[in-house]
């Protein structure tokens, strides 16, 4: 399956999941709301170019808004988290030339610590930015702390399932192939 | 002006960025003021189609909850009736309420006419009333009688000015009624031993039938109105020889002192037994 088709199919599962599934969960707490959806992402390509990189993430997110009725709440840090992504990138990949032998970022083309670093970072600046700008609507700043961290926790638990129960299986590539 | 292109290219990443930004925010604080973000109506249009397949699923897990709900509803819209509501009606009605339809156009079933007991037996095994309202006061056969507490009998006997009334308590007597709880239906009789008590039977084994429940006349019931009051459970015990509950009826009428009664005529009853009557065709 080319990657393109695989990243439209995982662009509507990741909606469908976080819209019918994500959301629907009874609130057990206020300051706790599962999310998922921006692992999309973290595992966009790493050949992909800057420009679609924030193009695709402003759509995404923008999707997603338009399903919970919240245009631009979390457009705004999918474009974020899409802007920063290639640089910590650069600074994470140990290996010369991963980003070269493997089509996207995951355990094995990263290495354990540096993908997990990658999405720890990442959620915090995703949850960070988006309870940020729900902050400044409403809410107060125990709310904002205590959503962060409550949001972070279950976000990564999640991420952390779904990478277990959905391996990813990467080829590595070499120029001669 | 050379600089500023190469500005825009050299930090072209940084000003999209910087741009998607602006918009994702313009979009929010818009929306939320006034609710007209762009492109918001295609965008529900097509959320909107999605949303409704996922309803259609999801509606069908809440369907007993919705049940639940509705069925609450009725209830409690049933108890607002005007036949619920029964006072002791003192008034001789002189001019009969003759009106087919009324302003909004619906049938009228049931007319409802004031009569007074003059006459009432409690101890026999066949007990009647006789009414102070006959024929010329537009009293027909079959006519049922409810007292302002619950059922009280049916009109078996008419004369001009009088007219017979089967009490519920009669050895013949057979009223359709039904669970109030979960319109089990089922037939009331009376055992002709105890004025206070009449029998529910035709009860299925399974239905669940607690003390105190109420039991009121059944929807099927020709002559009465559907949901006045019969009586109430008060001893529940099992026929070994057949599928069905035997439930013993605290009655809701209180037959001692009964002194003001309605008759109640469906007027729809004649077409609903001519119909009923008529051969079934198609067959």
């Amino acid at each position: 399956m080319s990657l393109l088709v695989k990243n439209i199919i995982r662009f509507i599962l990741f909606i469908l999941v976080q819209v019918y599934v994500l959301s629907q969960i009874p609130p057990l707490h206020q300051f706790i709301t599962p999310y998922l959806y921006f692992l999309f992402i973290l595992w966009l390509p790493f050949n992909i170019s800057r420009f679609s990189l924030l193009l695709v993430s402003f759509l995404f997110g923008l999707t997603l808004d338009y399903f919970l009725s919240t245009p631009g709440l979390h457009a705004a840090p999918c474009v974020l988290i899409a802007y920063l992504r290639p640089f910590l990138i650069n600074i994470l990949i140990s290996q010369e030339g991963a980003e070269l032998n493997y089509a996207e970022p995951s355990i094995k083309s990263m290495g354990i610590a540096p993908y997990g670093l990658y999405v720890l970072v990442f959620t915090f600046i995703h949850h960070f930015y988006l309870v940020l700008i729900e902050w400044l609507h409403f809410g107060n700043f125990l709310y904002f702390i205590g959503k962060v961290t409550a949001t972070t926790g279950i976000s990564l638990l999640l991420i952390f399932i779904t990478e277990m129960l959905f391996f990813r299986k990467q080829k590595f590539r070499t120029n001669t192939a | 002006m050379k600089n500023i292109f190469i500005f825009i290219r050299r930090y072209f990443n940084f000003l999209f960025f910087l741009v998607l930004q602006i918009v994702s925010l313009i979009l929010l604080i818009r929306y939320n003021q006034t609710h007209e973000a762009v492109y918001a109506g295609v965008a529900n249009e097509i959320t909107g189609r999605i949303n409704l397949q996922y309803n259609k699923i999801q509606n069908y897990f809440h369907l007993k909850e919705n049940n639940k709900l509705l069925l609450e509803e009725n209830t409690r819209l049933k108890n607002m009736l005007r036949t619920d509501f029964e006072s002791p009606d003192s008034s001789r009605l002189a001019v009969l309420d003759t009106l087919v339809r009324d302003t909004l156009g619906r049938q009228r079933k049931f007319i409802w006419l004031p009569a007074k007991v003059v006459n009432n037996t409690v101890s026999q095994q066949l007990n009647y009333l006789t009414l102070h309202r006959g024929a010329n006061q537009g009293v027909k056969k079959d006519m049922a009688v409810i007292g302002p507490q619950g059922v009280v009998g049916t009109v078996i006997d008419v004369s001009e000015n009088f007219s017979r009334v089967m009490s519920l308590l009669h050895r013949n007597s057979k009223v359709s009624s039904m669970l109030k709880k979960g319109n089990i239906q089922g037939t009331v009789e009376w055992d002709g031993k105890d004025p206070r008590f009449i029998t529910l039977r035709n009860i299925p084994k399974s239905t669940p039938v607690a003390k105190g429940d109420t039991v009121v006349t059944s929807s099927y019931s020709a002559n009465f109105p559907s949901d006045i009051l019969v009586g109430f459970v008060d001893e529940i015990s099992k026929d070994p020889g057949s599928n069905f509950l035997v439930i013993r009826l605290k009655t809701a009428t209180n037959f001692y002192n009964l002194e003001y009664v309605n008759l109640v005529e469906n007027v729809q009853w004649d077409e609903q037994r001519r119909l009923e009557a008529a051969p079934v065709k198609n067959q």
